[in-house]
């Protein structure tokens, strides 16, 4: 059976908001959390998928990002819930305990260290790439476990919940409320981005560079915007996911982390609007069911890799619509 | 002041030279063929003024040295390639390869589908779905979406059944009867390039050996040198 991807994106979208609601009815308020967490993971997919399904770009360190954002939270959070100022050299701020600002922040510092990452990372491709994306994460994850001021390697509690104007965030479904229409906002920026003169070129960077400068096109310049964005787009998912366990901790720049989030893609399709969506539905489904029954539910996640892989290049989407590429 | 202007160019492919001294010179709106036979350094000679390959020697565009622009920076002073081997971008459609490329000027993907009204009925179809010919169309139109002052051809008509090249032949006479954009043919048909263009500029082995208006290029000449 062949399906119309654009029926299977809505029927995707419908399902991760009706599920909510329905746990909500029946008072299943661990469905919510699971089903944010879901939302929360294919919104940092999504930052990955630009780069990586657009502009064919592996990276193996996008926990990075994650790991900003979740620090950007956990710091900002801590300063004011401690009361305590948070000396930056030039100013000092008591921190804040609104999402909003914590998110602009978590995107803000996500971008810069991408823009910076980049200018380097970027030279490189191939397998370089793979693992010079990997180093800078690692190089997060040790400073974070050495960090004591912020935990070290124990972590960051955060007691309560940020705020949202006008919203209760401690209610799950309110919660899930705010991260569903912010994937939604970045759903419909990666699908008006992949269409456009810019997703284009990436796109076409991808395939061969030396002819997108033959039309007078720069693949860095292409690359690094693109770099940027995602990185801003994983650091918010960073930030949402801090608040969703209330904690922070070196686990979030981990490369386990960085390999789940590339999991979550092939699984979902490479290059495709809702691959990272649909991969983390499965994802957290497979967490929640087979990790309740064994520990090492992650075999049958590496089993469901390899048929993947091995017969479903398009990957969940990919074996629904018939069409194995993106791009077709 | 002249429009391109290549003087002594020399260039290598890593240690072994590819080019010992190319000269030619164009004015804008002029159609040059650059003739030769395989491997004299033609394409080569159009690697270098695209800064696709490191050269030496004299290359201004307006009195503008490319050799201090990187190949991107080339393309946006005006200089549009059709690469020998189309090389389209497979994965993305006929519309989508042509978006790509635009930059803002009098050719648009209408104006591009006017010429060539095939690319127009396949713009959802994948460049790689398409015949040689149609890809060669879509090479051609990719470069214009460029808005380039001046157009390289490189073996656009390679490989193609007969009417097809009779239609990219067709364009190309449109496109010197209509716009003001200078071109730099390499091509295989002496009859075609003749007929076509105001100038010539033969190389072998890596030197520009004739130089001179279409007239003054004799059966002897072309027979020497390019062998038909």
């Amino acid at each position: 059976m062949r399906l119309n991807e654009t029926y299977i994106n809505a029927a995707v979208l419908i399902g991760l908001l009706v599920v909510p609601l329905w746990a909500v009815m029946v008072d299943e308020p661990f469905t919510i959390t699971l089903a944010t967490k879901a939302v929360i993971l294919a919104l940092a997919a999504v930052g990955l998928n630009l780069i990586l399904g657009i502009g064919g770009m592996v990276s193996f360190g996008h926990a990075l990002f994650f790991g900003l954002g979740g620090y950007a939270m956990g710091i900002l959070a801590y300063h004011a819930q401690t009361f305590t100022m948070l000396d930056l050299g030039l100013f000092s701020t008591g921190g804040t305990k609104m999402m909003p600002i914590i998110w602009l922040v978590a995107i803000a510092v996500s971008a810069v260290i991408a823009f910076l990452m980049g200018q380097l990372v970027l030279r490189t491709g191939g397998v370089y790439f793979i693992m010079i994306t990997l180093a800078f994460a690692q190089m997060f994850y040790y400073f974070s476990i050495s960090w004591s001021q912020y935990g070290g390697e124990d972590g960051l509690s955060i007691y309560v919940r940020n705020e949202f104007p006008g919203l209760n965030t401690l209610d799950p479904i309110q919660f899930f409320g705010i991260c569903f229409a912010i994937l939604c906002v970045v759903l419909l920026l990666f699908s008006r981005l992949q269409t456009s003169p810019f997703g284009l070129a990436l796109n076409a960077t991808r395939q061969t560079a030396k002819r997108v400068e033959t039309v007078g096109l720069n693949p860095m310049h292409l690359k690094l915007v693109a770099f940027v964005l995602s990185g801003a787009i994983t650091g918010l998912a960073g930030a949402m996911f801090a608040d969703l366990n209330r904690f922070v901790s070196p686990t979030m720049f981990s490369w386990h982390l960085s390999g789940e989030l590339i999991i979550l893609i092939i699984i979902g399709g490479v290059g495709r609007l809702m691959g990272p969506v649909i991969g983390a539905c499965i994802f957290v489904v497979l967490e929640h069911f087979l990790g309740g029954l064994t520990t090492y539910w992650h075999i049958f996640l590496g089993l469901i890799m390899l048929a993947i892989v091995f017969f479903a290049r398009g990957g969940v989407i990919g074996l629904l619509t018939g069409k194995e590429g993106a791009h077709v | 002041m002249s429009f391109l202007t290549v003087e002594g160019l020399t260039a290598t492919y890593g240690s072994s030279q590819a080019l010992f001294g190319v000269d030619l010179t164009m004015a804008e709106g002029e159609v040059t063929a650059l003739m030769g036979r395989n491997g004299m350094g033609k394409t080569t000679t159009v690697k270098a003024i695209c800064r696709m390959i490191r050269s030496e020697g004299k290359l201004t565009l307006d009195d503008v040295s490319l050799h201090d622009l990187p190949s991107y920076k080339v393309a946006r002073r005006g200089v549009g390639l059709v690469p020998e081997g189309r090389r389209c971008f497979a994965g993305l459609t006929v519309r989508e390869n042509l978006t790509a490329a635009a930059r803002p000027g009098a050719w648009t993907l209408q104006t591009v589908c006017a010429l060539f009204p095939r690319l127009g009925e396949r713009e959802n179809q994948r460049a790689a779905s398409l015949s040689g010919g149609e890809q060669q169309m879509l090479a051609i139109g990719r470069a214009l979406m460029t808005n380039p002052r001046l157009l390289i051809l490189d073996e656009a008509t390679e490989g193609l059944a007969p009417i097809i090249r009779e239609e990219i032949w067709a364009a190309i006479r449109k496109l010197k009867a209509e716009t003001g954009v200078a071109i730099l043919l390499i091509d295989k048909s002496v009859k075609e390039l003749s007929s076509v263009s105001d100038k010539a500029v033969i190389v072998e082995k890596g030197r520009s050996v004739w130089s001179g208006s279409i007239a003054e290029l004799t059966p002897e000449i072309s027979e020497k040198y390019v062998g038909v």
